[in-house]
């Protein structure tokens, strides 16, 4: 089975971070914190599902799925 | 003793500009790095009696890895000792509620070996969020000096002045020393290596805040969560947003239209005055027909460029604009834009030029060169002098549709055309460019913050006072230009004008007599000849030559089309009269009906509206777009459709 990704995740479930999916993810994105072992809550989705809201590990920032379906976590 | 150079560089919206405006007042001015139009702020700040410093304000960056031009500035400032702008000290500045994020900036400044300060900024927030730091430890596990401030509260700015002061007695050391891993000989790729390096990093900052920092996590996210609650909810959000900008826009107009008014008329006065009191000659002339107007004709855009500079700081600076690009970017990107191009759009009600340059946060390449094609059709301010005065030349002033003022509804769809235009143009774009990118996406959605008056004061003065004097040397060149080619002209029907007219009309009364050699002068004057000969073209748009003259002046900028006509009708003319009256007395001369009739309005709404008028914008798209292809393609397709639909708009209602 696949594991989860960000973009599977529930509003407000928390996970941590465990890799990346081919080397797709930005770099800013790694930079604001969006590392391994960190962890991210789903704060919201945008009303049309795309992009969602996160908080990683105290940073507030924003996503487009095709990122997040990128970003494997693991559920808490 | 020459200043001390002083560096602030700090991630975007830590309070780097207020601290700033904190330490150099208004002793600051706004220009450009060689090369590119990124903004480049420069102040000086009294450190005590006898030293000043020279503080220089970097543009936001999270990382020193440049991956847009602002960071790119950042990058190069630090990192070559021979750049004008190298400093002596750098003060890294981040939000005491972001720690963690904002020290990986800090521990790769620290590598460059430059002495380093780090400035808590926001440390009013440090009871009520219940943070408590360890200083000492702090400023020993970073190789620093700390200090805590709040540039809100003005407070902690002498300490920090006073670190400052001291900066060789700072330490040069890295703070973040990377292992010589294994790992580092197995990865190939130079992302991968940045990438365990950025993962070190971040284990380093988290070890130091572990030892040093702690919050009291029932503080933590109150208000965002409250006010995210209603302004990104679905159907709430969506209302809000539209609220504001209409809000805005019925404020705009009915808010500037006083002081616009009052501008005009104190103009028209001062030529007069000139006129009363100085000498008869060329240079009374000149000073009461091409100077005066001419700066008049700037001086009017001020309350408006204000207000939206205004509206447009205070959404930026509050967090509300992040907000807004989360909840439009899947929308806009149906129209192969981004959420980020709603920055641009709004920004180019003010001007395209910022808006064009804030584009640049676009990750994705055609997103973001459909956002800077398109921007250039929302309404930005050198257009309002040209709609309000035509509109209030072509709607009566009492005029209420649902008790809306209509003057204010028209102008509002005219931004709602522009709007709407931009976007359906983008649509096009979006299925004829043929470009493969990634659509990569990230945006921060920081704390929600009140505004600084100081800051957005700061703000609406430096911008309007940097496009005021912009296109004031434009347009004042252009008026006395223009004075010139309408006061004199070649061949002897402009030089025997009066014996001519006298001729042809020997029984006028010396009033008629008078005005009758003006006009006749103003035909056969240079810049008549020139709008003569473009008669032909413009003619179907409903335009007179005057009016063909404004709009070839208007290429270079459209703001220059009310000087122009104000410039050509006082040519000559001697009682004082604002230029809307005379506008409204103006009449063909073959028909003698009147100029601008609600047919020809229209369609000059409609020309200046869709066509590509100003020289800096090309310019700037050329920059933006590595050359000529992009903003001459846009230049004959807008001003190419401009002309169609002020043809068909005028030939349906004439
Ligand atoms: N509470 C608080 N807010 C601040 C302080 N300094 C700045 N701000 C706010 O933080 C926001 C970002 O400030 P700004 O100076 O524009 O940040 P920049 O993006 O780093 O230049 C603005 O809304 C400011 O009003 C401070 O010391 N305390
Ligand atoms: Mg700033």
């Amino acid at each position: 089975m696949k594991g989860s990704t960000i973009a599977s995740l529930q509003k407000g479930e928390r996970a941590i971070i465990k890799s990346f999916e081919g080397i797709d993810v930005p770099l800013k994105l790694i930079e604001m914190g969006c590392i391994e072992g960190n962890y991210v809550e789903v704060l919201q989705r945008a009303p049309l599902k795309d992009p969602i809201y996160l908080n990683i590990s105290g940073t507030y920032l924003a996503i487009r799925i095709e990122v997040a379906s990128k970003i494997m976590v693991e559920r808490l | 003793m020459s200043d001390i150079k002083v560096a602030l560089i700090g991630n975007p919206n830590t309070g780097k500009t207020s601290l700033f405006n904190r330490l150099t007042g208004l002793n600051q001015k706004v220009g450009n790095y060689p090369g590119i139009t990124v903004d480049k702020k420069v102040g000086h700040s009294k450190l005590n009696k006898a030293i000043s410093a020279e503080i220089i304000d970097l543009p936001g960056t999270y990382s020193l890895n440049a991956s847009s031009l602002d960071e790119d500035v950042a990058v190069q400032v630090l990192s070559d000792k021979t750049n004008e702008n190298y400093p002596d000290v750098v003060v890294v500045v981040v939000d005491i509620e972001n720690l963690k994020r904002n020290l990986y900036l800090y521990t790769q400044v620290k590598d460059l070996g430059i002495p380093t300060i780090l400035a808590v900024n926001m440390a009013d927030q440090m009871k009520n969020r219940g943070i408590d730091i360890d200083m000492q430890s702090m400023e020993s596990l970073l190789e620093t000096k700390i200090a805590l401030v709040s540039s809100k509260q003005n407070k902690g700015i002498s300490f920090l002045k006073k670190l400052i002061v001291d900066y060789k007695s700072l330490s040069t050391v890295p703070c973040f020393i990377d292992e010589p891993s294994v790992l580092s000989k197995i990865v190939n790729t130079e992302k991968k290596k940045h990438h365990l390096e950025t993962v070190r990093r971040y284990q380093f900052i988290k070890s130091v805040l572990e030892k040093t920092y702690s919050q009291d996590p029932q503080n933590a996210k109150d208000l965002r969560s409250l006010l995210d609650r209603v302004l990104i909810h679905k159907y709430f959000g969506y209302l809000i947003f539209f609220t504001i900008l209409f809000s805005i826009f019925q404020a705009l107009f009915s808010w500037s239209a006083f002081p616009m008014d009052y501008i005009d008329s104190t103009f028209a006065g001062f030529s007069e005055m000139a006129r009363a009191h100085l000498p008869e000659g060329v240079f009374t002339n000149l000073l009461a027909e091409g100077i005066i107007p001419g700066i008049g004709g700037v001086v009017i855009f001020i309350p408006q460029i204000a207000f939206l500079f205004l509206f447009t700081s205070v959404l930026e600076e509050s967090g509300y604009m992040s907000r807004v690009v989360f909840l439009m970017d899947k929308i806009m990107r149906k129209f192969g834009l981004s959420g980020k191009s709603i920055v641009p759009l709004i920004s180019g009600t003010a001007c395209a030029i910022p808006a064009i340059m804030a584009a640049r946060n676009i990750e994705n390449w055609k997103e973001r060169l459909i956002t800077i094609l398109v921007t250039p059709f929302t309404t930005c301010s050198a257009r309002l002098p040209v709609y309000a005065i035509i509109i209030s030349l072509i709607v009566p002033a009492e005029a209420r549709f649902m008790s809306f003022n209509v003057q204010g509804l028209m102008l509002m769809a005219l931004y709602l055309l522009g709007f709407g235009v931009a976007i359906l143009s983008a649509m096009l774009l979006d299925k004829f460019l043929k470009l493969e990118t990634k659509s990569y996406f990230v945006i921060e959605m920081p704390n929600y913050k009140l505004p600084l008056f100081k800051n957005v004061a700061y703000t609406v003065i430096e911008k309007t006072k940097a496009f005021v004097f912009e296109a004031g040397k434009i347009i004042l060149a252009i008026s006395i230009l223009l004075w010139v080619l309408a006061s004199y002209g070649p061949g002897k029907d402009f030089s025997h004008a009066k014996e001519i007219v006298t001729q042809n009309y020997p029984d006028l009364n010396e009033e008629e007599l008078n005005a009758e050699i003006a006009s006749y002068k103003l035909e056969n004057s240079y810049i008549g000849i020139m709008g003569k000969t473009i008669e032909p073209v413009i003619r179907p748009l409903g335009y007179d030559w005057k009016i063909g003259v404004a709009v070839i002046t208007s290429f270079a900028a459209r703001e220059v089309f009310v000087g122009t006509l104000a410039t050509i009708y006082s040519v000559g003319s001697e009682e004082e009269s604002t230029i809307k009256d005379r506008m409204r007395n103006e009449v063909f001369q073959d028909s003698k009906k009147p100029v601008y009739s609600f047919a020809t309005g229209v369609s000059i709404l409609l020309f200046y509206a869709f066509a590509m008028q100003c020289m800096s914008t090309i310019a700037i798209v050329k920059r933006e777009t590595n050359g000529w292809k992009w903003p001459l393609i846009q230049m004959f397709v807008m001003s190419g459709f401009a002309y169609l639909t002020a043809l068909i708009a005028y030939q349906i209602l004439k």
